[in-house]
């Protein structure tokens, strides 16, 4: 097909695919995702889906949302405001509005435009009509019917042509970036191998889309966004979901441990659970329990019997969860507890991203009951605090929460493939046959971990369980200063991982007038905003948290090299708390925001600016 | 007793003693309490089983049940409230060459662990559950169970009881439990013998146990297990053999209709042949149920093993599972997953 029109280029793009929930939104947002890839953008994605699976058509509730960010730098968000808006029909443009940028594009499908539909969705008038987009650069494409018309020979039912209206939207807009159609083909032809006749209708509207935008007005301009300058090696695109699943895998390849899920389907967790029992053939072994209470037990039985044990949950499945974290602690036995957060309390928000589930992480248990807290920043380095949890889990025997959120587990972006040998090594203190003089309670006395003692072992039968335990030979103790001797332990134990993790790192200057802290899902927009105030000459630099029990050691020095510290958090304020709990000299300001919904760059930025001014 | 074949699970290479399981803690149940009985019948049977000791594993939830582990010098893991099944079932799917046990009782498994009780049992994992059933919360000082019969007076019934008590039996059978015996905890005999075949059942085993508690519900079972009544009053059931009780060795249980019938051999011309004889291994449950539901004062109550009947275990499926995808699989480990599919080279 030959351009008819100019080509300008970009270094990076935000686009927004919107539509009623059964419109397909999904699907193109990441068969697009995946085009921008394969020419060798770098990319970040993420999805924004009601709760409910079906929510009446044409309503606000129902619209469903996918969106991408690709561009030549290494892309850490997928971005707040869209350049490219498109919108399938007119409750999705009136939910999404606010976040298409001024003066950027809104593509719409015109036939979607109607009375009752408007009247539906809560327009008063019709805005392709009423001059209300006028800051946006608006193009109207009935593509409802264009598509009918595109393969109206093909003798198709009237359902599945127009469900296919989505593949339209997308080539026209593989024409704006000027983009291959190959991937998205060949995507229908696996799909539906047995149906040629549906590859071939899909294939047909998707060029007539991009052909239709070559042909109309609307569109002089075609955008061009160059390659990545990222390092040259081998990548994927993988969501924060199945990058905690690989991860596990991984660790347990590395530290020779098989793997054991125990779990209940829980939205936004539910698809590490779902991605792990695809993978048996690589011997992992998934319970899909009767509760969140039998997937976490089950998964501390085996442990005991020497498996890398890990459950999966959201928020309310933690809250049910409570009190066998508690029999993890006291049985010292290694367990990794994955909590994709979203909104609460309660059933809250399922679908929506917060973290506001530190509070229980840190002190959700009766009695003293400390653990690793870590907690992923990027759907891919999911992997890697995914592995980590495991290693420092089993090396020692402690349980681990490994702390993400629906924005991330949701989320996607590429993930440079590692080599499982090139990850650091685990060791678990597994017990050898017949031990001399093996105890339960026996620690080494660097990390204060006990020994692994697998059931079958000749000559280390033992018994662990939720009563205190006697120090050292693991009888039943109700003895006074001995239980104060296991706490302490206990505490201890988790108290020096802070020697086995890396120090704090900094993005900016270790003295300042700013210090940015934050931690979780809101690296990315963060790490954007501090950047552009340090180009503008602004002395702030940003420390984003990753190990948060125990913190990691240079902590408080970092914190004292700032005029101010300002901790942003998806939360009323948990981890700035527990900072002032731990560093009480300090003063902490804090930035919150508790609406589901990521923070955006310009409140950001504002937000800084106002604390350096004053 | 016959030997138990099992593959999975690795046999002692040389005779064990009673003594290989005794543990050196002191058995801190009161005195008289059926818990005793049932500790001696477990160090009579696990030695008869033949495992290595190293593969038996007792997992249990809370409770007096729950302290046996402590008791019995195996590995051991005593849990929490009402979750030893779900627990064991973690420890068996992770290793099945472990002889997995579960001690609890009636509160842990079917009030606070029902939801978990059932599920094993419909999973069919490979376990032996030990169901301690004395009617009553022990630990806590005496507040009414579920099985705990109807009006019964207790801390928390001063008035009596307004709550219809669980049938173990009619539980497990609805959760479609593969094994189900019942015993009594004043017959160790037959309690190892029914130890013993519930070990030798692939699948949940449950043998419920009828437990004394000395202190808070005493004699609670003595209407059935009592020398005068016991043999009026239990129907002890073999395998092939008529269901025939009572002192003088002439009542039997018939089949009339669609209800089991107590009748006397040598009345209206009743013979042993007219008698049911006991099939443990129909995988039908229906006779099963009704003999678990006969109760006291129309019915003796049955004893021994009531239904054993073969199903695929959890842990067997489990395993075919992961080998059938092994075989199927072009993936062999994590680097050929991480590179699997489309990978995108910049």
């Amino acid at each position: 097909m030959e351009n008819k029109s100019k080509v300008v280029e970009h270094d990076d793009v935000v686009i927004k695919f919107v539509g009623d929930s059964g419109d397909g939104m999904q699907l193109i947002g990441t068969l697009f995702s995946e085009t921008a890839a394969l020419v060798g953008n770098d990319i970040a994605t993420f999805p924004d889906f009601p709760a409910e699976i079906r929510a009446p058509q044409n309503t606000i509730a129902g619209v469903s949302g996918f969106q991408v960010r690709f561009g030549k730098n290494k892309i850490n968000t997928p971005g707040d405001l869209c350049d490219v808006l498109v919108a399938m029909n007119p409750a999705s443009l009136k939910a999404n509005l606010k976040w298409a940028k001024k003066g950027g594009t809104i593509l719409v499908n015109s036939n979607t435009f109607e009375p009752k539909i408007l009247e539906k969705s809560g327009f008063n008038t019709n805005p392709l009509e009423d001059n209300s987009l006028i800051d946006y650069n608006l193009i109207i494409a009935p593509m409802t019917f264009l598509t009918k018309e595109a393969v109206k020979d093909m003798g198709l039912d009237n359902k599945t042509v127009e469900k296919s209206k989505n593949m339209f939207a997308l080539g026209m807009i593989f024409y704006l970036f000027s983009m291959p159609l190959d991937n998205a083909k060949k995507f229908y032809v696996k799909k539906f191998k047995k149906k040629p006749s549906v590859t071939e209708m899909n294939t047909i509207v998707l060029e007539a889309g991009y052909s239709y935008a070559d042909t109309i007005e609307a569109i002089s301009t075609q955008i061009k966004v160059p390659p990545a300058q990222i390092e040259k090696a081998r990548y994927r695109n993988i969501t924060g979901n199945v990058a905690v699943a690989w991860g596990f895998l991984a660790a347990s390849e590395r530290s020779k441990r098989p793997l054991f899920l125990g779990s209940y389907p829980i939205t936004p967790a539910t698809e590490i659970l779902m991605e792990l029992a695809k993978h048996k053939y690589l011997g992992t072994k998934v319970v899909q329990a009767e509760d969140e209470i039998a997937g976490i037990c089950s998964a501390i039985g085996a442990s005991f019997a020497g498996s890398l044990a890990v459950t999966t949950t959201s928020g309310p499945g933690l809250s049910l969860k409570t009190e066998a974290l508690g029999l993890a602690v006291i049985t010292e036995l290694p367990l990794v507890v994955v909590n994709v957060q979203r909104g609460g309390p309660s059933t809250g928000l399922p679908t929506k991203s917060e973290q506001s589930d530190l509070y229980m992480s840190l002190f959700g248990r009766n009695g003293e009951a400390p653990l690793i807290i870590i907690a992923a920043s990027s759907p891919a380095n999911c992997f890697d605090y995914a592995y980590m949890a495991c290693k420092l889990s089993m090396e020692h025997m402690t349980p681990v929460i490994l702390l993400t959120e629906g924005y991330l587990g949701f989320g996607s972006q590429l993930m440079k493939i590692p080599k499982v040998a090139d990850l650091p090594s685990i060791n678990p203190p597994i017990a050898e046959p017949n031990e001399p003089d093996y105890k339960p309670y026996r620690r080494n006395p660097e990390t204060l971990a006990r020994r692994w003692a697998i059931p079958g072992t000749e000559g280390l039968r033992h018994r662990v369980g939720g009563l205190e335990k006697e120090d050292i030979y693991g009888n039943v103790s109700m003895d006074p200063s001995n239980h104060e001797t296991m706490v302490r332990l206990r505490n201890e134990k988790v108290e020096r991982v802070a020697n086995y993790i890396p120090e704090q790192d900094l993005n900016g200057a270790s003295t300042g007038d700013l210090l940015v802290v934050s931690w979780g899902s809101t690296y990315g927009v963060i790490d954007a905003a501090v950047g552009q105030l340090q180009k503008e000459g602004k002395k702030i630099s940003h420390a984003h948290f990753h190990y948060i029990s125990p913190l990691p050691k240079n902590t408080e020095k970092i914190l004292k090299g700032f005029k101010k510290v300002v901790v942003c958090e998806l939360n009323a304020g948990q981890f700035v708390n527990y900072l002032r709990m731990k560093f009480p000299e300090n003063q902490y300001l804090q930035y919150n925001k508790v609406q589901g919904l990521p923070f955006i760059t310009n409140e950001l930025t504002d937000k800084f600016n106002e604390l350096l001014a004053e | 007793m016959e030997t138990i074949e099992n593959l999975t699970i690795d046999r002692s290479k040389e005779p064990l003693k009673k003594e290989d399981f005794v543990s050196d803690q002191m058995v801190k149940w009161c005195p008289g309490c059926g818990g005793h009985a049932i500790l001696a019948a477990v160090a009579n049977v696990f030695p008869k089983i033949g495992y290595r000791k190293e593969n038996f594993t007792l997992v249990s939830g809370i409770g007096c049940s729950s302290r046996f582990p402590y008791y019995v010098n195996t590995y051991g893991f005593h849990g929490i409230h009402g979750r030893a099944h779900a627990i064991a079932t973690g420890v068996k799917i992770a290793n099945p060459h472990l002889s997995v046990w579960i001690t609890s009782g009636d509160g842990d498994s079917m009030a606070i662990g029902g939801n978990h009780f059932i599920h094993i049992i419909r999973r069919n994992v490979d376990v032996n559950i030990l169901l301690f059933n004395n009617e009553i919360y022990g630990l806590t000082k005496g507040q009414y169970s579920p099985t705990t019969a109807l009006g019964t007076v207790t801390k928390t019934s001063p008035y009596g009881t307004i709550e219809h008590p669980f049938n173990p039996g009619e539980l497990i059978m609805g959760a479609q439990g593969t094994f189900f015996a019942r015993v009594p905890d004043t017959n160790v005999k037959l309690m190892t013998d029914v130890m013993f075949e519930a070990a030798k059942h692939d699948g949940t085993s449950v043998v419920e146990i009828l437990e004394n508690c000395v202190i808070f519900a005493d004699n609670v079972h003595c209407q059935i297990t009592a020398k005068d009544v016991r043999d009026d009053n239990q129907v002890i059931l073999e395998n092939g053999k008529p269901m025939i009780f009572g002192k003088e060795r002439n009542k039997g249980i018939r089949l009339n209709g669609t209800k089991l019938e107590v009748v006397t051999i040598g009345e209206k011309g009743i013979t042993e042949k007219d008698l049911l004889v006991h099939d443990q291994y129909e995988k039908d449950p229906g006779v099963h149920l009704m003999l678990a539901k006969m109760s006291l004062p129309n019915y003796p109550v049955a004893m021994g093993v009531i239904r054993s009947a073969a199903f695929p275990t959890y842990d067997d499926l489990m395993e075919e599972s992961i080998e059938k995808a092994k075989q199927t699989s072009s993936i062999r480990c994590v680097d050929d997953l991480l590179n699997s599919g489309d990978v995108i080279e910049i």
